[in-house]
C-alpha cells in the first residue's frame, strides 16, 4: 500500500484533469466562435446601397448623406453646454437625458447624441465640433427620393429587426434592409456585401493590431444599380389622378409582362420614411385605419372583378364549343335564379357576343354560364374545367412576380361549394354570380392587369415583374421571359376582343375613346358589403376598369380598381382611358377628362360608412 | 568511486520531461507577454526574455549540482535548513512586499523568495532525520519531531501570507507515509476534509445525523462476537462535532471575505444567482477567464502566438499562476493532455527512481521532491481548469519566475545526483 500510494494518486490526479479538461475544450467548445469572442472585434466597411432607375433611365432613387452626432462619454471634458444646444439646436433636458443614456449604455463606446443632421446643419457645425472634445460627426448614407411617387412599390429601408438577425446571419444589429417593395425584393444586389476587419482588443477593449494580420478581412462590394419596368413618368401621371381616391392601378407590357406602373391609393412621398421623421411619420400612416395607405391595394386587394370577368367566361364558353359568337340570348332586363330575377343595365333585347360584350348585359352572360355547365354530365365536372381554364390566366393563385407581397385571390372549385351547400346540392344556378364576376370569384389588381395582357396577346402572358436591367445589363430569367400560354386556342379572342373594342365604340366606355387610338377594354360595377357595427351594410359600388391599346399590337394593357367609385366608366374608365393617352402620345388631349379625375375626390364616399349616421349609396354625382 | 562519468549515470528520461517542460513553459510564457515591439527573445526587458536569462542560470546550477560531492547534499542539509528558517524569519523584518505579500528579499537584480528555497531544505532535512539510524517513524516522539520539521516553515510562510507554500510543506507528509507512518493519519486527515467540506454545505446538524447512523449501522452490522471499542468511537464522535463546529467559527470568524467567497464559488454554496455572478466577475474573475481561454481553445487550439484571450490579456496572472490556459487557448486539449502526460510520466518515473534507491535518504529526498512537485501540479492546475478553489502557487518548470525555476530545477537535479551516485554507495 505505501508503495503504490503516490502512484495512484498521480494517476487519479492526470486522469481528473484530462476529464476536466476534454469537458472543457471537446464537449463545451462551440466552433463558430469569431464573432462571439469578446477579444475580437469586426470593423464593417459599408458600401454605398445601388441606385434604382426606371425603364428610361430616369433616376426614381439615389443616397443622400446624412450626418449623425456621436459621442464617446468617457472622453467628453467639460464644456459650455448652453453654447452646445444650442449650436445643435437641442435643449439642455435632452442633451442631458441623451448623455445619461449614452453613459449607461457604454462609457467607451460611441452614441448617437443628435441623429441625421441636415446639410446645412452638418456645414455650419463642422468647424466648430473640433472645440468640443468626445464628441465626433459620423457620415451614414440614407435613401434619397428622386421622385414623390411610387412609395409602395419601391419601398423603403429600415433596420433589421430580432426576426431579421435570426433569418439571416448576415446581418448585424443596427444594419439598414430593405423592408418593402422593390427594396426588400432586390436587398441582395441593391445592398452589395459589406467589408470586415476584424480588430484584436485586449481587456480594456483597446484595439491592439489586426486578428490574424488581417487574412480574415474583407473589402466591401459595391451595390449594383438597377432598372425598374416603371416608367416613371405614367407612375407620377398615375399617382395625380389617383389624388383622393382609394384603389389600385397596374398597367403590364403585354409583350414583355414589364409593370410600368403599379399604384396603391392612396398614395405618400416616399421621402416620408427617411431620416429623423420616419417612424413618426411611418407609425401616423399605419395608423390610419380608413384610408390606410401602407396596405397596398394593388397587391393585396381583393374585390370580385366585376363585369371584367365576362370576358372570361365569353372565352371559356367559346373554347368549350357551346357558344358561337352568334349565339344569341334574351335579356328580359334581367335573368332569373329560381325565381328571384337579377337586373341588367343592357336595355334588353335579343344579344350576341359582341353586343352582350360592349352592353354588359348580365343575362347574356348568365346563359353562357349555364351553357358551360350544360356540356356536362354534372356540375362538379363543368366547374373543374372551368376553374382550370380561368386559373390558366394566372387568376386564383400567386402570380409569381418579384414584388414580396401579393394574394392568391380565388376562383372557386366544387370544395367550397360541397361544403357550403352539400355534395351535389348546387347546380350552375346556385353559382351563377359568378357569371358576371360577382360572387365568389375574387381577383387582385395586378391579376386583373395580367389577365388583361393575356387577353391582349391573344393567349399568352409574361409573368408580370418589376426589374428590367441589373448594373446595365438585361436580365435573363427564365420565369419572367419565358411566355406561358393559356387554355384557350388564340382564335377565340378575337371575336371578345371585337366587342372589347365596341365597348369604346358604341358601348359603356363610349366617352372614353382616345383619338387616333384604338382601344379594347371593359367596364365593371362591383357590388360590395361591409359590417357597420355587425350589421351587412351595401356600400357604393367599387368602379372597375380593364383595358388594353392598341388593339393590334398592344403596348399598354390595365386595370384599375376605385373603392366605390361607382361604375366603371366613371373614375376607373378615366383613369384607364388617361394613362394609355398618356403612355401611347406622351400628353392629354382630353383636358376635361383630365381636370375632372385631378379635382375630384371620393374623401365624402369614405367617410359616410364612419359618420355614424344612415347614408345613401350609389349617389349620382356627376 | 566508479570512473564512469556522471553523464553515464544520469537518468535521460527524467532530464528529457524536464527539457520538455521548460521549454514548453517558455514557449508559452513568451506568448502571452509576446508584444510586436520587442521580438528579440534574449531582450532582458521582456518577460520571457528574463525567463531566458533564468533558465541559463539553472543550467549552470545544474552543472555545479552535478559536479559537488553526492554526501555534500545529506551532510549539510541540517545547516541548509536552519538557514532558510532564518531567512523566513528575517523576511517579516526585511521583506519587500510585492501585492501584499511581504514574501521577497530585494537583491536589486532579483527579487529572492525564501520560501521557494525553504522547500529544497527542508526535503533534505526531513530525508536526513528519517533517514538516521536512530530515527523510528512508529515511535511517537520520532513522529513529532518529523511533523516539526515539516510545521516549522509551514507556519512561518503562513503570516506572509503566502498559504499556498505552507500547503506544499504539508505535502512532505507523504514521504512520512512511505517510510511507515501508519495510515489512518491520512484517513483522519481526509476525513477531517470530508467534515470540513460537508460542513460547509449541509451544516454542522446534518454532519452529525449522518456520522451518528453510519455509526449505529456499524453497530448492526457487526458481528455478534465482535467486541467494538466504544470510547473510541464515543470520542471520535465527539471530536468531529466538535471539528464540525470549529469549522464553522473558523470559517465566519478567522477565514477574510474572499476567502470565504472562494470557497462559496468552489463549493457552490452561494445560491443566489445574481450574488453569484457578483462573485463570478470579482473573486472568480480569474478562474472564469482562465476557463474560457482554455474552453475556445478546443481541440486543435489556436495556434501559437494566435491566443486571442492570451493576446488581449483577458486572464490576470497569465505568464505566472494562470500559464496552463494559454496552453489551453493556443494548442487546445492536444497541448493541455500531452503536458499533462509529461507530467504524469515524470512523477511515475521519478517514484520508480525513488523506489530503486539503496541508500535511505536518497529514497526519502526523492519522495520528498515528488510530494512537492506533485502538489503543486495539482493545486495550479486545479485551479486554472476550475475544480480547486483559487490557491496561488507556480506551476513547476512552467510559470515565470526566476526563485521557483531555480528551486524546481535544483530540487529535482539534486535527486539526479543522488540517484547517478547509487551504485557508489554500499548497499
Amino acid at each position: 500500500m505505501k508503495k503504490i500510494l503516490l502512484s495512484s494518486i498521480i494517476l487519479v490526479i492526470g486522469l481528473t484533469f484530462i476529464g476536466r479538461l476534454s469537458y472543457l475544450q471537446i464537449f463545451s467548445f462551440s466552433p463558430n466562435q469569431v464573432l462571439e469572442d469578446s477579444a475580437i472585434k469586426a470593423i464593417y466597411d459599408y458600401p454605398e446601397r445601388g441606385y434604382i432607375y426606371d425603364r428610361n433611365g430616369e433616376l426614381l432613387v439615389a443616397n443622400q448623406p446624412a450626418y449623425d452626432v456621436m459621442v464617446i462619454p468617457r472622453e467628453v471634458k467639460p464644456l459650455d453646454t448652453l453654447e452646445f444646444c444650442n449650436l445643435l439646436g437641442i435643449t439642455k433636458g435632452k442633451f442631458i437625458n441623451t448623455m445619461e443614456r449614452a453613459r449607461v449604455y457604454s462609457p467607451r463606446l460611441p452614441s448617437v447624441l443628435v441623429p441625421q443632421l441636415s446639410k446645412e446643419d452638418y456645414a455650419r457645425l463642422q468647424e466648430k465640433m473640433r472645440r468640443f472634445e468626445g464628441f465626433y460627426i459620423q457620415k451614414r448614407s440614407l435613401r434619397y427620393y428622386a421622385t414623390n411617387s411610387g412609395a409602395s412599390v419601391l419601398g423603403y429601408i429600415s433596420e433589421v429587426n430580432d426576426q431579421d438577425l435570426a433569418r439571416n446571419p448576415y446581418y448585424v444589429a443596427g444594419e439598414l434592409t430593405g423592408r418593402t417593395g422593390i427594396e426588400k425584393s432586390y436587398e441582395d444586389i441593391l445592398r452589395g456585401r459589406k467589408g470586415v476587419k476584424y480588430i484584436q482588443k485586449d481587456r480594456f477593449n483597446r484595439d491592439i493590431g489586426p486578428y490574424k494580420d488581417g487574412i480574415l478581412d474583407t473589402l466591401p462590394q459595391q451595390g449594383k444599380e438597377i432598372n425598374v419596368t416603371l416608367d416613371k413618368e405614367l407612375q407620377e401621371y398615375g399617382e395625380k389622378l389617383m389624388h383622393g381616391k382609394h384603389g389600385g392601378i397596374v398597367a403590364i407590357e403585354p409583350s414583355s409582362g414589364e409593370i410600368l406602373t403599379l399604384i396603391s391609393g392612396p398614395t405618400y412621398d416616399p421621402a416620408l420614411l427617411v431620416g429623423r421623421e420616419r417612424s413618426k411619420n411611418y407609425t401616423k400612416l399605419y395608423y390610419d385605419t380608413i384610408a390606410k395607405p401602407t396596405w397596398d391595394r394593388a397587391l393585396l386587394a381583393e374585390p370580385s372583378p366585376g363585369s371584367p370577368f365576362k370576358i372570361m367566361n365569353a372565352l371559356v364558353a367559346l373554347q368549350e364549343g357551346v357558344i358561337t359568337p352568334e349565339t344569341t340570348f334574351m335579356c328580359y332586363h334581367g335573368f332569373y335564379v329560381g325565381r328571384s330575377k337579377k337586373g341588367c343595365h343592357c336595355g334588353g333585347g335579343k344579344r350576341d357576343l359582341n353586343s352582350g360584350i360592349y352592353k354588359s348585359c348580365n343575362a347574356y352572360f348568365a346563359g353562357v354560364f349555364r351553357k358551360i355547365f350544360d356540356k356536362y354530365p354534372n356540375a362538379d365536372e363543368a366547374l373543374d374545367v372551368w376553374q382550370k381554364d380561368i386559373k390558366s390566366f394566372g387568376l386564383g393563385s400567386f402570380l409569381g412576380y418579384d414584388l414580396p407581397t401579393g394574394r392568391p385571390g380565388r376562383i372557386p372549385g366544387k370544395e367550397i361549394y360541397d361544403k357550403w351547400y352539400g355534395e351535389n346540392r348546387w347546380s350552375s344556378s346556385t353559382i351563377i354570380s359568378n357569371a358576371i364576376g360577382q360572387g365568389e370569384v375574387a381577383v387582385t389588381p395586378i391579376q386583373l392587369a395580367n389577365m388583361t395582357a393575356a387577353i391582349a396577346n391573344r393567349g399568352f402572358y409574361y409573368t408580370p415583374h418589376i426589374l428590367k436591367k441589373v448594373a446595365g445589363e438585361d436580365i435573363h430569367i427564365p420565369e419572367y421571359t419565358v411566355a406561358k400560354h393559356t387554355a384557350i386556342d388564340k382564335q377565340y379572342f378575337e371575336p371578345v376582343i371585337q366587342g372589347m373594342a365596341d365597348v369604346f365604340k358604341k358601348g359603356t366606355a363610349y366617352r372614353l375613346q382616345i383619338p387616333g387610338v384604338e382601344i379594347a377594354g371593359k367596364t365593371g360595377t362591383v357590388e360590395n358589403f361591409t359590417k357597420i357595427n355587425g350589421v351587412r351594410t351595401q356600400l357604393t359600388d367599387h368602379s372597375v376598369f380593364i383595358a388594353f391599346a392598341p388593339v393590334d399590337h398592344p403596348k399598354i394593357a390595365l386595370a384599375v380598381y376605385i373603392e366605390n367609385g361607382y361604375f366603371g366608366s366613371r373614375y376607373a374608365g378615366y383613369i384607364a382611358s388617361l394613362l394609355i393617352e398618356k403612355y401611347l402620345k406622351g400628353e392629354i388631349t382630353r383636358k376635361d377628362l383630365e381636370k375632372k379625375m385631378l379635382e375630384t375626390t371620393l374623401e365624402k364616399e369614405y367617410a359616410k360608412p364612419y359618420s355614424g349616421e344612415p347614408f345613401r349609396i350609389n349617389e349620382r354625382v356627376w | 568511486m566508479s570512473g564512469k562519468s556522471i553523464l553515464k549515470r544520469l537518468d535521460w528520461f527524467t532530464v528529457l520531461c524536464y527539457v520538455l517542460l521548460v521549454a514548453i513553459g517558455w514557449i508559452n510564457i513568451y506568448s502571452s507577454t509576446y508584444s510586436e515591439a520587442h521580438s528579440s527573445i534574449f531582450d532582458f526587458e521582456t518577460i520571457y526574455g528574463k525567463q531566458m536569462f533564468f533558465i541559463g542560470v539553472s543550467l549552470i546550477s545544474i552543472v555545479v549540482i552535478l559536479a559537488l560531492e553526492a554526501s555534500f547534499y545529506e551532510r549539510f542539509s541540517s545547516l541548509f535548513y536552519i538557514v532558510s528558517l532564518l531567512l523566513l524569519l528575517g523576511v517579516f523584518v526585511f521583506g519587500k512586499t510585492i501585492a501584499g505579500a511581504t514574501s521577497w528579499y530585494d537583491l536589486g537584480f532579483f527579487n529572492l523568495q525564501p520560501s521557494e528555497f525553504a522547500k529544497v531544505a527542508t526535503a533534505l532535512a526531513l530525508a536526513k532525520f528519517l533517514s538516521d539510524i536512530q530515527t523510528d517513524i512508529k515511535h511517537k516522539k520520532d513522529q513529532m519531531y518529523a511533523f516539526l520539521i515539516i510545521l516549522i516553515p509551514a507556519v512561518l510562510v503562513i503570516p506572509q501570507p503566502d498559504p499556498g507554500s505552507a500547503l506544499v510543506f504539508l505535502a512532505l507528509i507523504f514521504v512520512l507515509f512511505r517510510e511507515g507512518l501508519p495510515l489512518y493519519f491520512l484517513w483522519i486527515g481526509l476525513l477531517a476534509i470530508v467534515i470540513f467540506v460537508a460542513t460547509l454545505m449541509f451544516g454542522t446538524i446534518w454532519v452529525a445525523i449522518i456520522l451518528g447512523l453510519l455509526i449505529t449501522l456499524f453497530f448492526f452490522l457487526k458481528k455478534s462476537t465482535y467486541k467494538a471499542p466504544v470510547l473510541p468511537i464515543i470520542f471520535f464522535f465527539v471530536t468531529a462535532i466538535t471539528l464540525s463546529l470549529s469549522v464553522n467559527f473558523i470559517f465566519n470568524n478567522v477565514f477574510e471575505q474572499r476567502h470565504r467567497d472562494r470557497f462559496g464559488l468552489w463549493l457552490g454554496l452561494e445560491k443566489d444567482p445574481k450574488k453569484l455572478e457578483e462573485i463570478r466577475k470579482t473573486i472568480g474573475y480569474n478562474t472564469y477567464q482562465s476557463e474560457k481561454a482554455i474552453e475556445s481553445g478546443g481541440f486543435f487550439g489556436k495556434g501559437f502566438l494566435e491566443g486571442t484571450r492570451t493576446k488581449g490579456g483577458f486572464v490576470p496572472e497569465q505568464h505566472t499562476d494562470y500559464i496552463f490556459s494559454t496552453v489551453g487557448e493556443e494548442w487546445g486539449f492536444i497541448g493541455t493532455a500531452t503536458v499533462i502526460l509529461i507530467f504524469t510520466l515524470l512523477f511515475l518515473r521519478l517514484v520508480f527512481l525513488a523506489e530503486r534507491q539503496k541508500n535511505d535518504f536518497s529514497r526519502m529526498y526523492g519522495y520528498g521532491v515528488i510530494s512537492i512537485l506533485l502538489v503543486h501540479y495539482f493545486v495550479n492546475i486545479g485551479m486554472v481548469i476550475g475544480v480547486l478553489p483559487t490557491i496561488g502557487i507556480p506551476l513547476p518548470f512552467f510559470s515565470y519566475g526566476g526563485s521557483g525555476l531555480l528551486v524546481f530545477t535544483g530540487l529535482l537535479f539534486i535527486f539526479l545526483k543522488l540517484d547517478a551516485n547509487r551504485l557508489n554507495e554500499l548497499g
